[in-house]
Parts: structure tokens; C-alpha cells; sequence
């Protein structure tokens, strides 16, 4: 399935539009999720950081996600203006302009890139600017309107953040935030199609070819309890390797043992109506939560062990 | 546009100018004091 671009005029240019709607632009709650996940990543590195260099790497994981959501928001004007979710959204709504909305986004990008090289270093800032052009040229422009693999591959821009705060404590790479990178790119494929389940009118509007819309709501199901299973098992492998302590241990089983309880339900489910979809709402909202106590944990095992 | 329609147009345009100031105010202090403490690793 493949939809047709159409390019959307420059409506409000950039004259007339607020400046929250730039704020709005770079996805601030999306933002929010990568800045937490990359923030675990500094904090579970051993060595010392600054606060100030910390807070800059921060900062410049914020504006890179930012973006890269910018530059997504974009590039997906034309799919926006068609689902309800996303039509009230600057660029679509016409309150900022597609050049300047683009403006704003590379003028953020280059910033995000710049300030982590300054401040932290080449192999951070390198780091940033992969996960901006995965998920803008890989996620966005290539795979999403191509193919319903377009989350599970795409889903490793959303990985990123940890391995960078990572790499901004101690300039190289080791097992543990590999793992953490590893549990996000698997956690995006069921919390992606437990929300498209739901919204996959919206989807199809648009022509974005999710997996609901291309092998069906039971195909969905199973791959979200497949992908829920490798995903409780991954969530297993720092404690393995003794990379983590107690406290994640019991989180990441507890809350595993729940993620899988609310994927059987989405399993079991057999509702093709959205309004049926109770359980596949319960596992996307779940699964918000999931990453975020268990990302904790982590940050909270480094902290406790120092 | 209507006068009102050109005051608010006015307005957003000066809030948008204000937050740009602002913006660039932080990024000058967080560039001299990212220079204090880099010179102060050396």
C-alpha cells in the first residue's frame, strides 16, 4: 500500500504563528520520554560527569529528539491533515508554514549536534546525529509509508537517547546500554500496534500501510504477544549479566510479568471495532509506564550501588 | 485583516521576537559557562 504525497502550501508562512506552535512542533511529550531515557543512560554509567556537561547533554538529546519530530511533522503534513490524532498539529492546522516549520527543524538539528560536540564530545554528537537521520530519512521519509515493517526498524531511532547518555559519561559503549537500546526497539513494536489497532481508521485515511491494515487485527494480536514475550525476555538480560541490581531485578520481572498479562489480553481479544479495543487501549497506556518504572529502576539500581 | 486581526498578529510576532531573545540570551550564557568549566578541566 502506498500513498501519494502532496505538498501543502506555505499558508501562514512564518509571520503569523505563535510561538507555542513551534514548541508544539517539537513534540514536547515525546520529548519528555526520550529525555528520561537518555538521562538513565547517564546516570547508570560509572565515572563522573560535570552537572553542567550533563545538563547540556540533556539538553541537546531534548532538541535533536525534538527535530527529528520537527522534520517528522513535516515531512508527514499531507498524512497529518487525514487522521483526526494528528490534523490539529501546526503544520496541517496551517499555523506554521512547511518552510518554516522545516527552517526550524534543521536550525534545532544542527544546534542539538553542535552543542553535544561542544560540550561532551565527537562520539555523542555522532551518536545524535544518527538517531536524528534514522528517524528522519529511514523512519520518516523511507520506510513509513512503505512497509508495516515500518515501526520495528524504525524503532531503533527511538533506542538511541540511552546509548548517548551513556557515551556522554564515559566516551564508549558497554553491554548494559546496548541492552537498554535493545529494550526500547523491542518495547516500540507492541506499544506501536496496540495504539494503530485502535486508531487504524486513522491510519488507513492515510494510507500508512500498519500492520492492522496489511495482515489484520488477528496477525497484529499474535505479533504483539510474540514481540511482548522477546520483550520480557531482553528486559531479563542485565540481571544475567549482573549489570543491574536487586531492585531492577524485581521491577523488571513484576512489571514484565504484567506487560504480558495485558499482551494475552490483547492475544485473546477478537473485537474489530475500536470501541471494543479495551484491552489493546489498556496495553498502550501500560506500556508507557512500563518503560518508565523499569528505565527507573535501572537509574535507581546505579544510584543505590555508588 | 480585520484591526483586531492585525493587533494579535502584532502581538504573536512580539511574543515570538521576546522568546527568540530569550533563547539565544541562554544559549550565550551556556556557551560561556560550558567555556569556564572545559577551561577548567585543563
Amino acid at each position: 500500500m502506498q500513498s501519494v504525497r502532496i505538498t501543502l502550501p506555505d499558508v501562514a508562512g512564518g509571520a503569523a504563528s505563535d510561538w507555542r506552535d513551534y514548541f508544539q512542533l517539537l513534540k514536547p511529550r515525546v520529548v519528555a520520554l526520550v529525555v528520561f531515557t537518555g538521562a538513565v543512560g547517564l546516570i547508570a554509567a560509572p565515572g563522573h560527569i560535570h552537572p553542567l556537561i550533563a545538563f547540556v547533554a540533556i539538553l541537546a538529546i531534548a532538541l535533536g529528539a525534538g527535530a527529528a519530530g520537527a522534520l517528522n511533522q513535516w515531512w508527514e503534513a499531507d498524512l497529518d491533515i487525514r487522521m483526526k490524532r494528528t490534523a490539529s498539529r501546526p503544520v496541517p492546522a496551517g499555523r506554521i508554514g512547511a518552510k518554516s516549520a522545516f527552517d526550524f527543524a534543521m536550525v534545532t538539528a544542527v544546534a542539538s549536534v553542535f552543542l553535544m560536540q561542544v560540550a561532551v564530545g565527537l562520539f555523542a554528537a555522532a551518536l545524535l546525529l544518527a538517531s536524528i537521520l534514522f528517524y528522519v530519512l529511514i523512519y520518516t521519509v523511507w520506510l513509513k509509508r512503505r512497509t508495516p515493517q515500518n515501526i520495528v526498524i524504525g524503532g531503533a531511532a527511538g533506542a538511541f537517547p540511552p546509548l548517548i547518555g551513556w557515551v556522554a559519561v564515559t566516551g564508549n559503549l558497554a553491554p548494559l546500554p546496548i541492552l537498554l537500546f535493545a529494550i526500547i526497539f523491542v518495547w516500540t513494536p507492541p506499544h506501536f500496534w496496540a495504539l494503530a489497532m485502535f486508531v487504524q481508521k486513522d491510519y488507513a485515511n492515510a494510507g500508512v500501510p500498519m500492520l492492522p491494515l496489511t495482515h489484520g487485527n488477528a496477525e497484529t494480536r499474535r505479533q504483539i504477544w510474540l514481540y511482548s514475550l522477546g520483550l520480557v525476555a531482553v528486559t531479563l538480560a542485565p540481571i544475567a549479566i549482573h549489570a543491574t541490581g536487586l531492585l531492577y531485578a524485581v521491577l523488571a520481572v513484576g512489571l514484565g510479568a504484567a506487560f504480558l498479562w495485558f499482551a494475552w489480553g490483547t492475544y485473546r481479544n477478537t473485537a474489530d471495532e475500536p470501541k471494543q479495543m479495551k484491552p489493546e487501549k489498556r496495553l498502550f497506556g501500560y506500556s508507557i509506564l512500563y518503560l518508565f518504572f523499569l528505565f527507573a529502576g535501572v537509574a535507581a539500581d546505579a544510584v543505590i550501588a555508588r | 485583516m480585520t484591526p483586531e486581526e492585525t493587533q494579535a498578529f502584532y502581538a504573536r510576532r512580539a511574543a515570538r521576537s521576546r522568546v527568540i531573545g530569550i533563547v539565544l540570551a541562554a544559549l550565550a550564557v551556556l556557551f560561556f559557562l560550558l567555556t569556564v568549566v572545559r577551561m577548567g578541566k585543563h
